[in-house]
């Protein structure tokens, strides 16, 4: 067994894990090591083609792949060092982790440790559409990576489930490389996808978007022949008499993301189950002490952008967590609790273990016009802010100062709307 | 002629819902754009709407098949296909560097189109796909 020690140990070398790693060394983390099980870094953004990363971050639009090289040159002049085609099998409380590659079994013992595993695709079974089960239905992501990594066209003829940006996407890069785009069906009322997908990706190639509509049929023998497309009502029931066929022989579904945590969950780390991500505290430590979650595991953001800027802050965290430990310092109370209240889908940080300034990132459980954020601790209003409109594709991110009085009064905190 | 319409911005991910009066060849932006580019964006939208391109070109040689690509500035929606089929009409040897021109002065736009990775030669045992 190879056996190894380092300051911090990042696992999964995604945007993520690229942020927090520099994050950490700029933070006086001296050994960084981030372990990745495929052959290369950046995770998911080397298949990201399209433009658009980075915009609100670097003030430029960059493609995926460029977004990673910048952030990959970045790691590797710090001196980060990279494990890749390496998984990790287990790890545990003394923060030891235990991982595999082509050299064999890896021990390596960190100071503090940061999940960075990213997202996992919905499949078909976690929308439980009826019909047989014939070759030609893909996943969104899957998709992308068939095509823009490894030049595999996957169909010719193709129906879209789900609005989400990945499906927007994937609609116009199946027109460009000549496939016949049928439709993008979202059972909402709205895209599920940002409004610049919806006007670049469909609109410009009068693709047809059907609302309020899902699949309820999958049809075909050996290879897919036709999905049945049916108009839901305000209860998501598929209202009888409204089927539509289309032809086809690829379904993609593009149903949304879920936190992969698995390897998290082994060791007992906490799970929120509004977020799918481990529960957390505001200097995003997870309930297991030294270790730290960011991205897309901790909480599946909309933009590359205000991921790496929250894992940056991860990187930051977990650095200070051990160089300067008692300087942070754990107050003795146990904390607060935050609750997701009315209109509010969920929050992150769960828990409040100290005062100061906070910073909250939360979603929305349905689309409303003007209304007001609340965040209060009991009867006491900590902050009030009057919102335009609010939608649950996009993250609301706040900063709020919970003072000492306040949190040594309080046990919990809530954040609610409250329609003006 | 007077045209009011909606647009909705594509430079960043919010999308502000600009709307717009067109009075023959005078526009006026009416409301809904969060800052500068906005303007710029909506003004270009009615009077020569263009778009980012982003496609790959097959390589040969390559630890990948493919290197993706896009195009130095927005090019003209209706010119979409016609350089798409140029950027498919190409192969390109490995090794490859971000930001190498590929395509000069794509189907005459006078746009280039670069690349946006890296490609590193195949060298044994050391490529990403099956062959």
């Amino acid at each position: 067994m190879i056996e190894q020690t380092a300051d911090v140990v990042v696992i999964g070398g995604g945007p993520a894990g690229l942020a927090a790693a520099i994050s950490a060394k700029q933070h006086r983390a001296n050994r960084v090591i981030v372990l990745d099980r495929n052959q290369w870094l950046g995770g998911i953004l080397p298949q990201c083609i399209h433009d658009g990363f980075g915009v609100e971050e670097l003030g430029v639009s960059m493609t995926g792949p460029e977004y990673a090289e910048t952030y990959i040159e970045m790691a590797k002049s710090q001196g980060i060092m990279f494990l890749t085609e390496t998984m990790v099998l287990r790890f545990n409380e003394a923060l030891e982790i235990i991982a595999v590659n082509k050299k064999g079994i890896l021990k390596l013992k960190a100071k503090v440790i940061i999940l960075a595993t990213g997202c996992r695709e919905k499949t078909r079974w976690y929308s439980m559409i009826p019909g047989t089960r014939p070759s030609g239905i893909y996943t969104a992501g899957v998709t992308q990576a068939l095509i823009n990594l490894y030049n595999i066209m996957p169909g010719k003829k193709v129906v879209i489930l789900g609005s989400g940006d990945v499906g927007l996407i994937m609609a116009r890069r199946l027109k460009f490389e000549g496939a016949q785009v049928m439709g993008v069906v979202e059972f909402l009322p709205y895209a599920s996808g940002l409004p610049r997908n919806v006007v670049q990706c469909l609109d410009d190639f009068d693709i047809p978007l059907y609302l309020n509509h899902t699949i309820t049929y999958i049809a075909g023998k050996e290879r897919l022949e036709k999905v049945t497309i049916q108009q839901v009502d305000h209860t998501m029931t598929p209202i009888p008499g409204t089927e539509k066929q289309i032809a086809c022989d690829t379904l993609l579904l593009s149903l949304g993301l879920i936190p992969e945590n698995e390897l998290a969950k082994t060791i007992g780390v906490e799970i929120d189950d509004h977020t799918g991500g481990p529960l957390v505290n505001q200097r995003l430590e997870t309930t297991i002490p030294g270790v730290f979650a960011c991205g897309n595991c901790l909480q599946v953001y909309d933009t590359v952008d205000m991921l790496s800027f929250d894992a940056k802050k991860t990187g930051q965290y977990a650095a200070e967590y051990f160089i300067r430990k008692k300087a942070i310092g754990q107050n003795s109370k146990k904390g607060l609790i935050v609750h997701a209240g009315v209109g509010v889908r969920y929050v992150v940080p769960q828990r409040i273990s100290t005062y100061g300034t906070i910073h909250f990132t939360l979603r929305v459980d349905k689309p409303r016009g003007a209304t007001t954020l609340l965040l209060t601790a009991g009867k006491k209003e900590v902050l009030k802010k009057k919102l335009l409109g609010v939608n649950p594709v996009s993250m609301i991110r706040i900063d709020a100062n919970i003072s000492a009085e306040i949190f040594m009064a309080a046990n919990e905190l809530e954040v609610t709307l409250c329609d003006n | 002629m007077t045209i009011e319409k909606e647009i909705t911005c594509i430079i960043c991910p919010i999308g502000c819902k600009i709307i717009i009066k067109k009075e023959g060849e005078r526009l006026n932006i009416l409301k809904g754009n969060k800052c500068k580019k906005g303007i710029e964006y909506a003004r270009n939208e009615i009077f020569d709407p263009r778009r980012m391109l982003t496609s790959l070109i097959r390589v040969e040689g390559g630890e990948w098949p493919l290197v993706s690509v896009k195009s130095t500035d927005p090019v003209p929606k209706d010119k979409i296909f016609t350089i798409l089929k140029e950027i498919h009409n190409t192969t390109i040897k490995a090794p490859i560097k971000s930001q190498q021109v590929i395509l000069k002065n794509v189907a005459n736009t006078g746009i280039n189109i670069i690349t946006t990775r890296t490609v590193h030669l195949l060298k044994n045992n050391n490529f990403f796909y099956k062959r």
